[in-house]
């Protein structure tokens, strides 16, 4: 559909929270606490922060919860029955507040489950999420969205974005049939757009490094040095994953009590040396150097290659959870100087 | 810092170490670990009071510990480390080489575990003043409120293990959270979960923890498991008078028995 603009005022978003919460959906914004901000579940818009770059872990839980139970399973005597997931029981969920590398990281995600095996958790979680997404006015250092082509003001993956034109009102641009939904819906809320040159309401991120030095020229240097040099400091932790809004690896366990059984699955980070631990023992990556080799190439090539799309979002949360500094707008900066060597 | 700089390029230039393990500027004004294999690189060294990390967590890296014999820039907290990686025979004398600095800029070549021994016994071995007070608000806490506390900062936690990767003590090569035949302790970051993982975690470096403070440092939630790990510091010196990475050869008190010990359930 055709991208529809709309005026939002910023009082009217207090009355969109409540009513949203009031038609049953949950919504999640982002929420400053113990001085850390993420998303969380909202009843009302001022439990919203605005004082934000990006959250600190993304928004991906919304549609890949850390933990899930997958599969129920009950065990008699002679006989076990399997109880696949009800995804009627998946709640309607609003994101409200995400940034559009966020929205551009859904995408991402979505290639991923919706790939050779179409995962209906996940897609029915997304089906039901509508993203409500605010463009970015500010950047910090670690941020570099505009060098993996994704825009502060980009409107992929979002329903519905709006970016602020002052103090009072927020310009709304009704990206999707969804995003369209919650207009008419709460359509008294909504006003008509004014004349405004969205560019100048947004971040101007500078373009750090050039896609294309990278694009489709990592492979060949699969057992370059580089890899060992860059995660040297590396202290293998999971962290970058599991802030990454792009990440969807997972692990799956049973657990049971003999009698009832979950298949649960959780979390998981290629950046663990278990991750490829086979049962023989043998470990195809056995040096944190060929695991952080696999993030990069999952972001920057396997993925590009499989789907068509980039990896990675630019959001910098890998780098900022890091606590030894393993910067990966750097990385690939200096990935790009021994490219081109 | 020229004294470290002119000391790490005569080893290397001397080939008496392969890699000089030290602190670097890092990215957006802030300090990182590097790793000097070059005489030239030594003039990237730095050391201050920003430098806070505990560099000894790479000692027994294997991609590091492959480059040959090494030098250490250690803090106060990683001369620890290396007495208490001693005591657990994980660390050899003839195996690294440390240097330091003292608050007064001097610089400090350790000849070995007993001139760290002896250099640490004069240092303040403290725990921070924050982390203390927040100890003391703990425990002025009732048990309820105490849960409470713990419940609300542990429902953060998403199990990532940054605090167990940063620990320069969790060196074991397969951690009991990764065995699943049994499962000891829950995979999922749920509250349960992440209690049992905490738990664990603090009692496992029970005795062991050299208060460096890494696990909270790492924590990409911001969650102050450091206290659970400090509170256990400060039991151990009061129980038992031993201060983990004081000596590179203490007994771990966790598993060790003394004929005159209080409990009698293993005589």
């Amino acid at each position: 559909m055709n991208i529809e603009n709309k005026l939002l005022k910023l009082s009217s978003l207090e009355g969109l929270v409540l009513k949203l919460n009031q038609d049953g959906k949950q919504v999640f914004a982002p929420v400053k606490k113990d001085n850390i901000v993420n998303f969380a579940p909202v009843s009302a818009f001022h439990e919203m922060t605005q004082d934000y770059i990006v959250t600190a872990r993304s928004a991906k839980f919304v549609v890949f919860p850390r933990v899930e139970t997958i599969l129920e399973m009950q065990f008699s005597k002679d006989n076990i029955t399997l109880k696949d997931k009800d995804l009627s029981s998946i709640p309607d969920a609003v994101l409200l507040g995400t940034r559009p590398c966020d929205a551009a990281g859904f995408k991402v995600l979505t290639s991923i489950f919706e790939g050779d095996y179409i995962d209906n958790i996940y897609v029915t979680r997304l089906k039901k999420t509508t993203i409500i997404s605010i463009s970015c006015n500010n950047y910090d250092a670690k941020c570099f969205c505009t060098s993996v082509n994704v825009h502060p003001g980009g409107t992929a993956g979002s329903d519905i974005l709006l970016t602020r034109i002052d103090n009072d009102n927020f310009l709304a641009e009704i990206v999707t049939e969804k995003g369209k939904e919650i207009v008419n819906k709460f359509d008294t809320l909504f006003d008509i757009a004014p004349d405004v040159n969205k560019d100048s309401l947004v971040a101007n991120v500078p373009v750090e490094f050039d896609l294309s030095a990278i694009l489709g020229k990592i492979y060949p240097r699969f057992e370059s040095d580089i890899w060992v040099e860059q995660s040297l400091r590396c202290i293998g932790c999971g962290t970058c994953a599991y802030v990454c809004p792009t990440c969807g690896c997972f692990d799956i366990q049973d657990v049971s009590d003999g009698h009832n059984g979950q298949r649960k699955r959780s979390w998981d980070s290629c950046g663990f040396d278990l991750f490829t631990l086979h049962s023989s023992g043998h470990n195809p990556r056995n040096t944190q150097s060929k695991r952080w080799r696999q993030r990069i190439l999952h972001k920057f090539v396997y993925v590009p290659e499989q789907d068509n799309i980039l990896g990675c979002v630019g959001c910098g949360r890998c780098s900022r959870a890091c606590s030894v500094d393993m910067n990966l707008k750097e990385h690939l900066i200096n990935l790009i100087g021994e490219l081109t060597k | 810092m020229d004294s470290i700089r002119k000391r790490a390029r005569e080893l290397l230039e001397k080939n008496t170490v392969k890699v000089v393990i030290g602190y670097g500027v890092g990215s957006d004004n802030t300090v990182r670990a590097i790793f000097v294999r070059r005489p030239e690189g030594v003039e990237e060294l730095i050391f201050d009071e920003t430098c806070v990390q505990n560099l000894a967590v790479y000692l027994l890296k294997n991609e590091i510990k492959q480059i040959g014999k090494l030098c250490i820039i250690a803090n106060i907290s990683a001369l620890r480390t290396i007495l208490q990686l001693a005591s657990e025979h994980q660390i050899h004398e003839e195996e690294l080489l440390c240097l330091s600095v003292t608050p007064n800029g001097e610089l400090l070549e350790f000849t070995g575990f007993k001139d760290i021994e002896n250099y640490i016994s004069s240092c303040n071995r403290d725990l921070p003043d924050k982390e203390s007070e927040m100890i003391k608000k703990l425990e002025k806490m009732s048990v309820d409120e105490r849960w409470q506390f713990w419940m609300n900062h542990l429902s953060r936690c998403i199990k990532c293990y940054a605090c167990r990767s940063a620990c320069p003590m969790c060196y074991c090569t397969r951690c009991q959270v990764e065995y699943n035949q049994p499962q000891w302790i829950t995979v999922e970051a749920t509250l349960m979960g992440n209690f049992e993982w905490q738990i664990t975690r603090t009692m496992h470096l029970a005795g062991r923890c050299v208060n460096c403070g890494e696990c909270a440092r790492a924590c990409p939630e911001d969650i102050p498991i450091n206290l659970l790990n400090y509170k256990t510091v400060l039991t151990v010196k009061e129980k038992y008078n031993i201060s983990a990475g004081t000596n590179a050869n203490i007994d771990s008190v966790m598993s060790s028995f003394e004929s005159d010990d209080k409990e009698n359930f293993i005589r």
